[in-house]
């Protein structure tokens, strides 16, 4: 979230400089990646520093003048987040389109309540329930499923969000259309109590946030990683070369779920009332739109779009009615301009350019003067 | 269960057939640009919203109202005829200029499909608020935000029975104009000079401009035939329904893909065969479980047809000869 904005703004600090055709982000890129150990744990140290301070007030009072500044990071700055890190790993590591990501923050949020009001259930052991039930979902849903490809995926996908917050209205059990309320906030910790201030729930989330950091970049950085990127460039290629598709992707799809299912069970102890209609199609493709916006496949760019898609509805709260207006024109302007979305990761930028990026070109692309990619036109 | 069943069976099954008709021409919008591009379109739920509003503006002008009126068998036709070439003829321009507009600087960048999805679904979002801000009151001198009402025009009349099933007039309005702009349809993309430019873009775009197609031509064509039977479907729409609502675009589009891809998308006929299968299986569901889960079961088909099926019912095919 701050976090990118930062580094942004320290690249023409670093010394170097500023000559014809110097791009900034690229330039940073080159200089993070020289970066002996001790300038990037520096980096490591200012973005926590910045974090724990971001909910200052005097931040607060430009960032949102008209709600309370520490409540939209945690809802909808922090979850988007968390979300977008989550989704990116399905969208942007392993190149499949999941438009039913929502489902799982559903799940994970009705795992906290059911447990929470009817069980008894303390917030740390529903946290691994939830995470663990969305798991689960996203094996169940993605085993059957993960054989089909790209659209057929995405539609199916949406079909199972649609499902799974169809049959939570309908369901009497689980408080049908009416929802639950009484939702338990987390125990005390650290003698920090989990009430009506806000601010343990921003740590709360920040914390879950790094935590999804460190295991996304983990990841992306092993074997499970490569074998995502492989997927993701040609399935069949890969699965040529010996990598098991099918279980990568089915890890994927598990680990974007699992996500997804923390991020619910933070949001449903905080939010205290949940009900179905917090779980509509359109935070799927909200969410999705942050991270192609972000650009997928990078993390730092993931989490801006993800910032940028909560935010600024936020703070634009003025233009009250309109504000859905535009965000959807921005979406399709932003597109237009930089269909790569705003950080995109090299690799797939590079890809793009080629004209075989994940998930391939528009089928009646054909290379002309003026395009710069040669289109994919066989699938 | 099995008397339920019994008793409402040919019922389901008319209004299955009404409801999947209906689909299924929303689903030729679908299917057409996805074979052509292979993009889901997802704006093209707001075009058939669009095409609504559209039929809606008409009959209140034509009754000055929402009260029903009485006409004769020609004055049912000529104001359905209206609403219709209206509604199509708006929603056709529509979807031209939503592919200018969303779609066509994308495709030039050589973008994915993924970012013409975001796109999509910016614009979608865009006409929805549009219509619920803006122009639905301006039209009705309503707020947007709550469901219109839309004026009766042919009255529900009970024609003749099958069993215990009734066919009412409206019933056979909807079903018949459904299969006539569908056998046009499909007579156009495999007969016509403009038909075989079509099916030639979605084979192989490149090898379509080495002889000669003009590929920009064709997919506003392509956007302008699947907006138009967006169109018709609207008006058939708000004259069996009776309503529209600036977000009723969601559901039927959703359904209407899924339609789409049950028969196979890219394939016309697989459209019509998905959308009817869809109806059917929705409605005959909701005599089970009740109509509150008729759109869980929809989805359950869905995955479970492509589970054994992943390419659809009749499998993908603009392309291939005559489908």
């Amino acid at each position: 979230m701050k976090g990118n904005e930062e580094v942004a703004e320290k690249s023409p600090e670093n010394g170097k400089p500023t000559r014809a055709g110097f791009h900034p982000v690229d330039g940073m890129r080159d200089w993070w990646a020289r970066a002996p150990h001790w300038q990037r744990y520096g980096v490591y140290i200012a973005l926590i520093i910045g974090a724990l301070i971001l909910p200052a007030p005097a931040i607060g009072s430009f960032m949102s003048p008209e709600s309370d500044w520490t409540t939209v990071l945690i809802f909808p700055v922090g979850v988007y987040i968390l979300l977008a890190i989550g989704l990116n790993i399905v969208v942007g590591h392993a190149g499949m389109l999941d438009l039913g990501f929502v489902a799982f923050f559903a799940i994970g949020a009705y795992t906290l309540a059911v447990m929470g009001t009817l069980h008894g259930w303390g917030f740390w052991g529903t946290l691994v329930l939830g995470i663990f039930l969305a798991a689960m979902s996203g094996v169940i849903l993605g085993a059957p499923t993960l054989r089909l490809r790209g659209d057929y995926l995405a539609i199916v996908t949406l079909g199972f969000g649609e499902i799974v917050r169809i049959t939570a209205t309908n369901t009497d059990a689980i408080g049908g259309a009416r929802g639950i309320t009484n939702i338990p906030h987390p125990e005390p910790m650290f003698g920090t109590e989990f009430l009506l201030d806000p601010a343990p729930y921003y740590y709360l989330i920040l914390a879950a946030i790094v935590i999804a950091i460190i295991f996304s970049v983990r990841l992306h950085k092993s074997r499970v990683g490569r074998a995502w990127a492989a997927i993701r460039e040609d399935e069949d290629a890969a699965e040529l070369m010996g990598v098991p598709t099918f279980k990568f992707k089915l890890l994927a799809f598990a680990i974007g779920a699992m996500l997804g299912g923390m991020a619910g069970v933070v949001y449903a102890s905080k939010a205290v009332f949940i009900e179905p209609n917090n779980f509509p199609f359109i935070l799927s493709a909200t969410i999705l739109a942050a991270v192609v916006l972000g650009g997928a496949g990078n993390l730092p760019g993931v989490m801006l779009g993800a910032f940028l898609v909560a935010w600024l509805p936020e703070r634009f709260r003025f233009l009250s009615e309109y504000r859905i207006l535009i965000f959807g024109g921005v979406l399709v302007l932003m597109m237009a301009l930089r269909p790569e979305g705003l950080l995109p990761s090299r690799q797939r930028k590079a890809e793009l350019h080629e004209g075989t990026g994940g998930m391939g070109a528009m089928g009646a692309e054909v290379a002309g003067p003026d395009s710069e990619a040669s289109a994919e036109v066989t699938k | 269960m099995l008397q339920d069943l019994q008793a409402q069976f040919l019922g389901s099954t008319i209004g299955g057939l009404v409801a999947g008709s209906i689909y299924a021409l929303i689903a030729l919008g679908y299917t057409m640009v996805y074979g052509v591009l292979r993009l889901i379109n997802f704006a093209h739920s707001e075009i058939f919203m669009i095409g609504t509003v559209t039929s809606l503006f008409v009959l209140i002008t034509i009754a000055g109202g929402t009260a029903p009126i009485t006409l004769g068998v020609f004055g049912m036709i000529a104001v359905l005829l209206l609403i219709i070439i209206a509604s199509a003829a708006v929603s056709g321009g529509a979807a031209v200029l939503l592919e200018q507009v969303a779609y066509r600087p994308l495709r030039k960048k050589g973008a994915t499909r993924l970012a013409a999805l975001i796109s999509a679904i910016g614009a979608s979002l865009f006409l929805q608020e549009l219509f619920g801000l803006e122009i639905i009151e301006w039209i009705t001198d309503k707020s947007g935000r709550v469901q219109q009402n839309a004026p009766r025009f042919i009255p529900h009349e009970e024609l003749f029975h099958i069993g215990n099933g009734v066919v009412r007039t409206d019933h056979v309005f909807v079903v018949v104009g459904a299969v006539i702009m569908m056998i046009g349809l499909d007579q156009l993309v495999s007969r016509t000079r403009i038909g075989r430019g079509i099916r030639a873009t979605a084979q192989d775009p490149e090898a379509a401009v080495l002889m000669g197609v003009s590929i920009d031509k064709i997919v506003r064509l392509t956007f302008l035939l699947g907006g138009a039977m967006a169109g018709v479907a609207a008006a058939l729409y708000v004259m069996e329904y009776e309503n529209t609502d600036y977000r009723i675009g969601f559901l039927l589009g959703i359904k209407a893909f899924t339609a789409a891809v049950l028969g196979g998308i890219g394939n016309l006929r697989g459209a019509l065969l998905g959308g009817i299968v869809l109806g059917l299986v929705e409605n005959w569901s909701s005599i089970f479980f009740g109509s509150a889960w008729k759109d869980v079961t929809a989805f359950v088909v869905l995955v479970l047809v492509l589970m054994f099926r992943p390419t659809g019912i009749l499998g993908e095919s603009l392309q291939r000869a005559r489908a």
